[in-house]
Order: structure tokens, then C-alpha cells, then sequence
């Protein structure tokens, strides 16, 4: 963690001096006043500046890339860890030889370690973040594959005139199927059954 | 093994000092403990154990690499 202590007239100069010399913004760090300024006598005798410590704080991505590389060492498997954070949330994404054992099978191994990632990271924060992580690209192919399969089944639905059913997603995998198909004239589609078996049903319209 | 369910737990828990994790290893098998504050019980099992069965998971996925029957109990 870096910290810096800086002297200046005022209080807020010293501040300033601090977050120059560290290069980051007044909302990523914690500040202590040290010493008060005090003016001495007549202002000129005696005279003493203000003494101010200001720490960066640990950004919640930083804290989810620290814990995520614990975990992947833990495991024995080696990744290049990339991140973007922005005000919503964090997107990690890995990439390397051999991860198919972090995506497991229909992305079991991956969404267990997000959601895992996402209580740690959370835990008792009053700025929630969501996380997000990825495994070369596996959701963005998912998700293809998920729209891919929600056309075909919608057209099957349609020629037997009978409703079919999908095995058990999750929300997540659930929500790219439903609105892939919203717009759709002929069927319908709706879930069905409790978490974590939740599965949806496309039925065709009459 | 063992300190991927102590990592996992430690960062889930209000007090980490109180993790505590043991080992019973066979030829093919290998059965790990964990125990943490009475208090902490819940962060590590869950709703409906949401929190138990993906710390399962990922210890599973790591198990494939060393062959071996994983299982983790909460005690």
C-alpha cells in the first residue's frame, strides 16, 4: 500500500502536495491529519505546518485480482489475469494453456469461482461491485451457442405445436434465451421450477 | 488442496483466524475438514448451501490434477 506524509500551510495544501506526488485522485485515498497548522505569534514567531498522512486505498479490483491469483495458485494452474473496472463493475478475464479445467463442465468450475470471487470481493462493503470473470472469451461463445440453440428449439416448438423444454441455466444463460426470443410472434417462452433447476419452456402461440 | 479451502474460506469469513482446516488422506482418496467461528457457519454453507457446493466445485476442478476423490466437509 503506498503512503506519503506531507507538510504544507494549510491542511489542504498538504493534502494537495500528497495527492500530486502520488499521482491519484482525492476519492481513492484515505487522508489523517497528523498536526494542525498553528500560526505562532503575531504569525510570524513559532510558527508550525500542518502534517497530513494520505494512504491509497486498495481498489476493489485490486482486491479481486490478489485474492483470484491466491486461488488460481492454490490450484496449480498458471493464467495471465486481465482486468477492466468501471464504475459497475469489474470484468476479469482469463487467458492460457489448460483452462478448461477453471471453465468445467457448461461453465460449472467458472461460475462456482465468480460466484466465489464476488462474495470475497463484497464482503461487508457498502460499494457492492459485481464481478465478472471469463475464461477466453468462454461466455461470449456460450452465449452464441445459447442464441444459436434458442432459434432451433423455437422453430422446433413451432413445427410439433407442442412446447419443449430446456435442461436446467442459470438466471444469467436464462435471460440471453428469453431475449433472444422476445421479439418472437409465434411462440412464447417462460421458466419453470426453483433455483438452482429453473428451466425454460418454449411454447408455441395458438 | 488444503490451502485452497483455507484461501477460499479466510475470504469469506468475519474471522479468519478461526479457519481451520484438516486433512484425512487415503491412497485415492482425500477428505478435508473445515471448520470455522459458529458464526461464520453461514458464510461458508449458504442458502441452501449455494456457498458449500461452489467451494466443492472449484476443490473437484483442482482434484482432477492430482487424480484423486476430493471430498470437503463443513464440521
Amino acid at each position: 500500500m503506498k503512503v506519503v506524509e506531507k507538510n504544507g500551510k494549510t491542511v489542504e495544501a498538504a493534502v494537495d502536495a500528497a495527492l500530486q506526488e502520488l499521482q491519484v485522485g482525492a476519492d481513492r485515498v484515505t487522508i489523517e491529519v497528523l498536526d494542525e497548522p498553528s500560526k505562532g505569534l503575531f504569525g510570524i514567531l513559532g510558527g508550525k505546518p500542518a502534517l497530513v498522512r494520505v494512504t491509497v486505498k486498495e481498489s476493489k479490483s485490486d482486491q479481486a485480482v490478489e485474492l483470484l491469483n491466491q486461488i488460481l495458485k492454490a490450484m496449480t494452474v498458471e493464467a495471465e489475469v486481465n482486468v477492466e473496472e468501471d464504475n459497475e463493475q469489474i470484468v476479469i478475464n482469463l487467458e492460457g494453456k489448460q483452462l478448461g479445467l477453471l471453465i468445467g463442465r457448461r461453465g460449472e468450475t467458472l461460475n462456482s469461482l465468480q460466484y466465489l470471487l464476488n462474495l470475497g470481493v463484497n464482503k461487508n462493503a457498502e460499494d457492492r461491485k459485481k464481478v465478472i470473470l471469463d475464461v477466453e472469451g468462454y461466455r461470449r461463445k456460450r452465449e452464441d451457442t445459447l442464441m444459436h440453440l434458442a432459434m432451433k428449439l423455437a422453430d422446433k416448438a413451432k413445427r410439433r405445436g407442442r412446447s419443449v423444454i430446456l435442461e436446467p441455466m442459470n438466471p444469467q444463460e436464462r435471460r440471453i434465451i428469453h431475449t433472444t426470443l422476445h421479439g418472437r410472434e409465434d411462440i412464447y417462452t417462460f421458466s419453470e421450477g426453483e433455483e438452482p433447476f429453473r428451466k425454460i419452456v418454449i411454447a408455441p402461440r395458438k | 488442496m488444503k490451502e485452497l479451502v483455507e484461501i477460499l474460506a479466510r475470504s469469506l469469513v468475519d474471522q479468519p483466524d478461526q479457519v481451520k482446516v484438516s486433512v484425512v488422506e487415503q491412497e485415492k482418496s482425500m477428505v478435508i475438514e473445515l471448520r470455522v467461528a459458529p458464526e461464520d457457519m453461514g458464510k461458508v454453507i449458504g442458502k441452501q448451501g449455494r456457498i458449500a457446493k461452489a467451494i466443492r466445485t472449484l476443490v473437484k476442478a483442482a482434484a482432477i490434477k492430482q487424480r484423486k476423490r476430493v471430498t470437503v466437509e463443513i464440521v
